[in-house]
């Protein structure tokens, strides 16, 4: 009992941002995420930013996940990064953005804070062990 | 970790930071160090929310119920705090926490804290990490606070035990529900929702409920079938009018029965009909809610409640604190794996070995007593 509360447990916001109906990708990350023994909260679909950061700060996850595949993410994305910022939930949340993000776009979400993007076909378990390896101390 | 980081979040906390409040609670769940500070320190806030627990089967309706009573107390201009406990895997620790895609009523509202929780494997630690999540909450100034778990066990019986009025929550038409509430969970209920009451065998499952909580509150009642019958007939048609019923019942409970002579006030489960996905019979819920929250503060029970839980809660912290302490007493003897060989080996038994290991606790007891 005492070794088991001692050991850290990761909890993960996994996000459905805006108008994208397609979460098939976020229920596979939601379930290896639960069976790499993570607590995964799934915030359903069509989520606006403002949800999603109600959701991060009063869950105090280590972890956001924000799955996007319509093609919005320089315009939300920006905004959930903002409104953590807001609530002091920035700098101690790991960020990271799976789906359909091109090339290009990539370097502006990395400077908005996001600490990792992975898109179609990642293999699972590079994405767990980044969580793992990166999810934030906390104080 | 230093004391000072927990008195600051603490201090943060009381001045109504989500952060803080979040925090406090990531702490209290993970009992990671310095967590038993913080809610030392909170103690003295709390005592001003009232707290309500919903029970019920996976997929009764609990989550969109809870959504539609936080956006009624919100309504009213109150704050609600909500802590949904899901289960975790026993194999991996591993859980997903769903409840939160059914607050679609609050979405944005910061003054709803919604937190989600799972039961992390802790041998009775999960009731413990929730009343001291209510604690967070109640010291923020949340003015409602309502606990949702999935009625499956006595660990969730436990969790909610912590809140001062229980809802236990029914689906029409489900023999095997009843069949599960008569294991235990029927004992705890002090109000009995029937959601999704538009669906067919919603009257009977209200009927059957009825019963059930007359042959519970009283093994002489079927002996009395005029009264009763007609008392669960009245309530079965009238939800709405709980309260006033169970004033009349409380009368003539008394009257039964010289025993209860000498205290009148007595609280007859309800038994109400909701549809939680479209909010009917959410108003006469939180009037029968408020009735019994009215009916705790006059008849004492509200403090009785108090006592008993702080009771346990010490007990609680106690056991596992011992348990701990004979971990590590274990560990220092070669670990529980040399015992169990020497167990199998039929060298020792595991009673001769409990209480090798306990001696010299009991022995410094002792010394102490004298």
């Amino acid at each position: 009992m005492s070794a088991d509360s001692e050991q850290r447990t990761i909890r993960c916001l996994i996000a459905k941002v805006g108008l994208d109906g397609h979460d098939r990708g976020a229920h596979v990350i939601s379930r290896a995420f639960r069976d790499a023994g993570f607590e995964v909260i799934y915030s359903g679909l069509h989520r606006a930013p403002d949800e999603i950061i109600q959701a991060t700060v009063q869950e105090d996850v280590d972890v956001l996940g924000i799955s996007i595949l319509s093609g919005a993410h320089n315009t939300l994305v920006p905004k959930v990064m903002a409104g953590l910022e807001e609530y002091g939930a920035l700098d101690d949340t790991l960020v990271i953005v799976g789906g359909i993000i091109p090339e290009e776009d990539r370097p502006g979400l990395l400077e908005e804070g996001v600490d990792a993007i992975f898109g179609p076909g990642t293999p699972m378990q590079e994405t767990i062990d980044f969580v793992k390896e990166h999810a934030p101390e906390r104080p | 970790m230093s004391r000072a980081v927990e008195s600051d979040l603490v201090e943060r906390l009381l001045d109504g930071e989500h952060r803080a409040l979040a925090r406090a609670i990531t702490k209290i769940e993970s009992q990671s160090p310095g967590y038993r500070d913080i809610v030392s320190e909170l103690h003295a806030h709390t005592g001003d929310a009232s707290v309500v627990g919903i029970t019920g089967s996976p997929g009764a309706g609990k989550s969109t119920l809870v959504d539609k009573l936080a956006k009624y107390y919100r309504d009213q201009g109150e704050t609600v705090g909500v802590i949904a406990v899901d289960p975790s895997s026993p194999y991996t620790g591993g859980a997903v926490l769903g409840d939160r895609i059914r607050m679609a009523s609050n979405v944005g509202d910061m003054d709803v804290f919604f937190r989600s929780m799972s039961a992390r494997g802790q041998l009775g630690g999960l009731s413990t990490a929730t009343a001291d999540a209510v604690k967070a909450l109640d010291a923020f100034g949340k003015d409602r606070i309502i606990i949702e778990t999935v009625g499956a066990g006595q660990n969730e019986v436990d969790v909610v035990k912590t809140a001062d009025t229980v809802v236990v929550l029914v689906q029409p038409g489900s023999g095997d529900d009843v069949q599960m509430l008569k294991a235990g969970i029927l004992e705890i209920g002090d109000v009995f929702v029937v959601n999704k009451a538009d669906m067919e065998g919603a009257s009977r499952t209200v009927a059957e409920l009825q019963e059930m909580i007359h042959l519970r509150d009283d093994p002489r009642a079927n002996l009395d079938t005029g009264h009763h019958g007609a008392a669960a007939f009245d309530d079965g048609h009238g939800g709405g009018h709980g309260g006033h019923a169970d004033a009349s019942d409380a009368e003539s409970d008394a009257e039964d029965d010289p025993a209860n002579a000498d205290e009148p006030l007595v609280w007859t489960p309800q038994v109400l009909e909701t549809v939680a996905t479209t909010g009917e019979g959410i108003d006469e819920l939180v009037e029968t809610l408020d009735d019994h929250r009215d009916y705790l503060d006059a008849s004492g029970e509200l403090d009785e409640k108090a006592r008993k839980r702080a009771g346990e809660e010490i007990r609680q912290l106690l056991r596992s604190d011992v348990n701990r302490l004979l971990e590590a007493e274990l560990d220092r003897r070669g670990g529980v794996e040399e015992f169990a060989q020497a167990v199998v080996e039929k060298e020792t038994d595991p009673y001769a070995v409990a209480e090798d290991v306990l001696e010299p606790l009991r022995e410094c007891l002792d010394d102490r007593a004298d």
